[in-house]
């Protein structure tokens, strides 16, 4: 028999269930954070990290940005020819680029290859007990399995995604040189003027908090994930859902602080 | 010669038998390890229910239980990895339990452990997994280390060759003694062995007992080891615990698994289908 207020409690117990989760990360994220004060520090594991997140994610950024520059273009020049305002091309790729999806794309490509690795990495160490062997070995695991990540990922972003906006831009310059019939001069000059050193400053803090958050995602739900090799596969899945809706929800949230007026 | 107390039956006895030579007397009035009252449930299953236990220093105590018993969550205990529900945890004399992290992590410096599955880091070579504890308290160069790992790995009947190597490219064995080195390689006062013999063949179990019971005398360590393997049980250990139900129903000499008096462990040392334990097939 069905209570009545069965669905009130269940909706009780999940809004309950995620304020608990909710400040489980945020705990989990303070005590990685503290590390970074509290020596020792592993330079190597921060250097590898590092690495993997910017060295290694470059190809896919890369591409990924290219193509998106080069679709800019031609969408929005079909568009803007509606009113007779092709020259706005090269502005709207420069913008869309340096204040949207250069972070938006380097993060939810990131997320996809670094996020999931990490969670799969650390939770088959959970599961296979080598967390709990670090403790056993003198070493906090927080500080080494944690906290290098975290670091790597809020610096690596900015990086990658600094990268990312040339090559979108280079990606517009292509179609609109070679297919669209602007000036190489004109397209530069239209993309440089109208530029801005705070749409380019946005971009990279987003990035930053983007960085952050897949690293801590992929680090939290690693770290905490239980059940052999089915919690292995449900950590690795949740890390890159959770950090890919946290990364749109913090983009908008991120727009509104810079841009609203 | 036997240094135990031999009582005819030793039947639901609690507490350690090591009492002959005077400066053992002294030792064993401060077991190396001490648990009172130890409690852990896991929502409302109690897996202990108020454990006593005292292991004397310098001794090889074996924890004996079916699965799902309680023992390694009792081992996790005793390491810090899990923190009881009641109860007192003593080292030496001082309730780890009650330690702040820098004090439980200084105690924590001198245990080795060895993991069932051996729990060994598959992103670094064999050699740095043997020398992570050296590198990490910093105690010597990365070179050094290199080389201790190489002795530690001879120790364990392993080439210094085999250092190079990565853990997945190890058979079961090498890597159960790739643990053992690892547990052993900062020279710990306690060494803590779960399961150390599950998932090998017999002779491969033989040569692991020995080697840990090798390791353990020339280290003059207190070693915990948790094992359902009898034979195991017997070679490894000085002395034996029961656990059932949450508690520890009986402690006595090694020697005597099969033969205590006791029907709850004799019934689980002889493997017989009747008795006192019941297995539970459902939950």
């Amino acid at each position: 028999m069905i209570h009545p207020l069965d669905p009130v409690a269940t909706l009780g117990r999940g809004v309950l269930g995620a304020c608990r989760t909710a400040g489980d990360v945020a705990l989990f994220a303070l005590d990685g954070l503290s590390h970074l004060v509290r020596p020792p520090f592993y330079g190597r594991l921060f250097l590898r990290a590092f690495i993997d997140f910017a060295y290694y994610s470059l190809p896919v950024v890369a591409l990924t940005a290219v193509f998106t520059g080069m679709v800019l273009a031609l969408q929005s020049y079909t568009g803007f020819a509606r009113f007779n305002a092709q020259g706005a091309v090269a502005n709207l790729v420069v913008l869309s680029m340096t204040r949207e999806l250069g972070p938006v794309l380097a993060g939810l490509m990131v997320a996809g290859r670094v996020g999931a690795a990490i969670a799969a990495e650390l939770g088959t160490m959970r599961v296979t007990d080598q967390i709990d062997a670090l403790t056993t070995l003198s070493t906090n695991p927080m500080k080494y399995l944690v906290t290098p990540r975290l670091l790597a990922a809020t610096v690596a972003l900015p990086l990658l995604v600094l990268v990312a906006n040339i090559l979108g831009v280079l990606g517009g310059y292509l179609i609109g040189t070679t297919k669209l019939g602007f000036s190489s001069g004109a397209y530069l000059s239209a993309t440089l003027d109208f530029l801005h050193w705070d749409d380019v400053v946005s971009g990279l803090v987003k990035a930053a908090v983007f960085g952050f958050v897949i690293a801590l995602m992929g680090t939290w739900n690693g770290y905490s994930s239980r059940g052999g090799a089915q919690g292995v596969g449900s950590a690795t899945t949740s890390a890159v859902v959770s950090s890919s809706v946290l990364i749109l929800a913090l983009d908008y949230l991120l727009t509104e602080l810079f841009f609203a007026r | 010669m036997s240094n135990y107390r031999h009582d005819a039956h030793p039947e639901d006895r609690t507490e350690p038998y090591l009492v002959a030579h005077p400066a053992e007397a002294v030792a064993a009035a401060v077991p190396k390890i001490r648990l009172r009252g130890v409690v852990k449930h896991f929502g409302s299953k109690h897996v202990l229910d108020g454990v006593d236990l005292d292991v004397a220093a310098g001794h090889s105590t074996v924890i004996l239980g079916g699965s799902g018993s309680g023992k390694s969550v009792m081992l996790k205990c005793m390491l810090g990895l899990i923190v009881p529900d009641a109860g007192t945890i003593e080292i030496d004399g001082r309730d780890v339990l009650r330690m702040n992290r820098r004090e439980r992590e200084a105690v924590n410096d001198r245990i080795g452990m060895l993991f069932q599955n051996a729990a060994l880091f598959d992103s670094l070579p064999v050699w740095e997994n043997v020398a992570f504890k050296l590198l990490a308290q910093r105690r010597m160069t990365r070179a050094q280390a290199r080389e201790r790992a190489a002795e530690v790995l001879t120790l364990v009947g392993l080439a210094p060759s085999v250092g190079d190597l990565s853990p997945s490219e190890l058979s079961g064995g090498m890597q159960k003694r790739v643990g053992l080195a690892r547990a052993i390689a900062a020279e710990p006062d306690i060494i803590f062995f779960d399961e150390p013999t599950t998932g090998l063949d017999p002779i491969m179990g033989a040569v692991i007992d020995g080697l840990i019971v090798d390791c353990v005398r020339r280290l003059g360590a207190t070693a915990v080891s948790i094992t359902h393997d009898m034979a195991s049980a017997r070679r490894i250990g000085d002395t034996a615990a029961m656990l059932y139900q949450g508690r520890i129903v009986w402690t006595g000499p090694a020697e005597y698994l099969g033969h205590t008096g006791n029907d709850i462990v004799d019934q689980f040392a002889n493997g017989e289908r009747d008795g006192p334990i019941q297995m539970e097939l459902r939950r």
